[in-house]
């Protein structure tokens, strides 16, 4: 038994182990840094994000490695074709699409750009009362006014 | 924040991982009995009593099949593609309040990943990147109908995106907060519940809700009579399953959230007289924690019946064509939820009345009542005698 | 050498927040120069989200955690989305990249060298905010304090916005419009 920790105490391990101890600590006194308790309205409430990040970063990876290394890997010129209902394939699938798409995602930044700044209104609307309301309401009329043009010079009519 | 309340959020954050897996699995489960249910049929029944080894023994089937990749397919992106899908699903449950709050020692913690103040963005920030799953993941695959189905599942999130974002200001105008706990507690009463105070939003925030999910009958990107399988039509394995799991879990999260903004969380009738009972007769911590423990069962079942309303209307109802779908979106949800947000603003500046979207409600009703009234009767079929 | 080894010393007594944040900008500065390095160009948009997800950090390490949020919404959740949809209409491919001849790689230095240039000036004279802890209120960068300034002090450049947002749209309904005959699926 003695020799056993000799052996321990000469390879240095104690050091090893001292080290992890103070890294605990380290670790404790990092986190009661960052805040001393919850809700308090700072970066640290967000740290148990990273928990949840990487549970589901971990989740992910070891499943596709799963996933990669099990089952059968057979390959051949026509299997790796792009699927096209059987028949030979016929041209680059890239091919150019319709501008309405596109459209409509400008008028989505719009409109997405427009919701964002109704939230902050939103929160304090019992405190702006009327004038705040009347501004809203001016903002909005402004920006449904263009959105009426756009629907009637067609862009969002699909056939 | 202490060690101990980290190592206690940690247990929650893990413990909502794993139910959210598990529901999600047993979801694909559910929706087959659910569906042989609506068709007369009895759905699986061979794995296991009552077939509840299905998931697993499905599971097992997706990762042992071959996990192939197309020649013309950029590699890594085809692989990155349903790894963010996945991992857009499993993020959005951070915030939501799963339960009151445990007591541990000199401790009180929130059954909650996170307890922030921009809780509701969150979601909607998570709910915007979901988008890259898909369109990363068919635009990979090289396939002409992968592309399609990619193009039009971007089309339709972001579209509804817009509408699901406004259907929501009427509520915080009214809680002046983006913390979904607050949200929780300012519906105290069955009566405060935001689905009463709140009808239409409620409806807008359920269909947009069905069409970020991608779910029946919004289901277009996966529209096998036009795109064979839509943006997944070149996955195979487990691939595959990540984007049908997304799904479920998505459907789980949404459901949460629902019952989260519109159905009161955590809390039911009576809950405050159960928790001084509780207190009283077994102490603050264990009865504290008793009553927790029955606020999230709540919660839970509330989450079972919205995804079980999510099958049902998905064996209930067929697909919408892409331009009804589109001008659903556009022309009547966008509108409607602005006229939302203004009559709620109205109604709270004028006396603090909360109930004041039922006027667009009634009005709605009236509408569909005179238009069934006038509408020219339906001959009835007359089928020839043979 | 003296001032580089005072430099390294300053390193041993960071905060952890000051840690966090060399950390991050390291990421940063990695993630947005593979943005114009990458060859493909999906890469090179995944790379641009990465970025903002940083900007993100650090808007957190200030604690604007609703501008955080934001960032990610509008950036990386609206904008690159329009990016992506770009790079699919337009079907970039390696082979066909227009040639860059020497007189646009010339003025692209010079033009990004005095942008350099002129960042690292403005740098030099601008104050550097500080941080007293006495005055310190962790509410600050709050949607709740971000409204109440937006919608008092700041309400004609926000229904400038809007104005904004008009002209926008009918820009974009100008530059796409389809005309009859063209083809579309």
């Amino acid at each position: 038994m003695e020799g056993f920790f000799m052996a321990f105490y000469r390879m240095g391990w104690h050091r090893t182990a001292a080290n992890y101890v103070r890294f605990i600590a380290n670790l404790r006194s990092f986190l009661s840094l960052l805040s001393m308790n919850t809700a308090s309205y700072l970066p640290s409430d967000y740290i148990p994000i990273f928990i949840q990040l990487s549970l589901a970063l971990g989740f992910i990876v070891v499943t596709m490695l799963v996933t990669h290394n099990i089952g059968p890997k057979r390959h051949s010129v026509k299997k790796d074709d792009p699927f096209e209902c059987g028949i030979p394939t016929q041209g680059d699938a890239r091919a150019p699409i319709s501008i309405k798409y596109f459209l409509v995602a400008i008028l989505f930044v719009l409109f997405d750009v427009e919701v964002i700044f109704m939230y902050p209104w939103a929160v304090n609307f019992m405190q702006l009362g009327q004038e705040g309301f009347i501004q809203m309401v001016l903002f909005m009329g402004l920006l449904l006014a263009g959105f009426y043009y756009v629907i009637r010079k067609g862009v969002l009519k699909w056939e | 924040m202490e060690l101990t309340v980290l190592v206690i959020k940690s247990l929650v954050i893990l413990a909502v991982f794993g139910i959210t897996l598990l529901i999600a699995t047993y979801s694909t489960y559910a929706e087959r009995k659910v569906a042989a249910f609506l068709q007369d049929r009895i759905g699986p029944n061979r794995a296991g009593p009552f077939g509840l080894l299905q998931p697993i023994a499905d599971a097992g089937k997706m990762f042992f099949k071959e996990d192939f990749i197309p020649a013309q397919a950029n590699k890594w992106l085809f692989i990155l593609g349903p790894c963010l899908a996945m991992l857009t699903a499993l993020m959005s449950s951070a915030v939501i309040p799963f339960g009151d709050s445990i007591r541990y020692g000199s401790f009180e913690v929130p059954v909650q990943g996170i307890d922030v103040n921009v809780g509701v963005l969150y979601v909607f920030g998570v709910v915007s990147l979901g988008v890259y799953g898909v369109m990363i993941g068919g635009w990979a695959s090289n396939n002409k109908f992968s592309l399609l189905g990619a193009i039009r599942a971007a089309s339709q999130n972001i579209s509804y995106e817009v509408a699901l974002g406004l259907s929501i200001i009427a509520i915080l105008m009214m809680t002046g907060s983006l913390s979904l706990r607050h949200i929780v507690n300012e519906q105290n009463g069955f009566f405060q519940w935001n689905v009463f105070t709140q009808p239409l939003g409620f409806v807008i925030f359920l269909t947009c809700a069905f069409a970020e999910c991608n779910r029946t009958p919004f289901d277009l990107p996966e529209c096998e009579t036009e795109l064979v399988g839509g943006y997944h039509t070149e996955y195979s394995s487990m691939k595959l399953g990540f984007y049908l799991f997304a799904e479920y879990i998505n459907m789980f999260t949404s459901s949460a959230i629902i019952s989260t903004l519109y159905f009161g969380g955590f809390q039911y009738p009576f809950m405050h007289q159960v928790h001084d009972a509780l207190v009283d007769s077994l102490g603050s911590t264990v009865g504290h924690n008793i009553a927790t423990g029955i606020g999230t069962a709540v919660l839970f079942g509330k989450i079972f019946f919205f995804i079980f309303f999510f099958m049902w209307v998905r064996w209930t109802i067929p697909r919408f064509r892409f331009d009804q779908l589109m001008n659903l979106g556009w022309k009547t949800l966008i509108p409607l939820s602005i006229l939302n947000v203004v009559l709620t603003g109205a109604g709270l500046l004028f006396d603090k009345f909360k109930y004041a979207t039922w006027l667009i409600v009634i009005v709605m009703i009236i509408m569909a009542a005179t238009n069934a009234i006038k509408a020219p009767r339906r001959k009835p079929v007359t089928v020839p005698q043979l | 050498m003296n001032q580089f080894n005072t430099f390294l010393a300053s390193f041993k007594n960071l905060t952890t927040a000051g840690y966090l944040f060399y950390g991050l900008g390291l990421i940063t500065l990695i993630s947005a120069i593979s943005v114009v390095t990458a060859k493909n160009p999906i890469h090179s948009v995944l790379a641009l989200i990465f970025t903002f997800f940083c900007l993100t950090g650090h808007y957190m390490l200030l604690n604007a955690q609703f501008l955080a949020i934001v960032n990610i919404i509008v950036y990386a959740g609206a904008i690159m989305v329009l990016f992506l949809f770009a790079i699919m209409f337009l079907n970039l491919k390696e082979e066909d990249e227009e040639a860059k001849t020497n007189v646009t790689k010339m003025a692209a230095v010079i033009v990004g060298g005095v942008l350099m240039v002129l960042l690292l000036s403005i740098f030099n004279y601008a104050p550097v905010g500080t941080y007293n802890p006495a005055s310190f209120d962790a509410k600050t960068g709050l949607v709740e304090r971000l409204g109440i300034v937006l919608y008092s002090d700041y309400i004609l450049p926000f229904e400038l916005a809007s104005i904004l947002f008009l002209v926008a749209m009918v820009g974009a309904v100008m530059l796409g419009k389809r005309e009859a005959g063209d083809p579309h699926f």
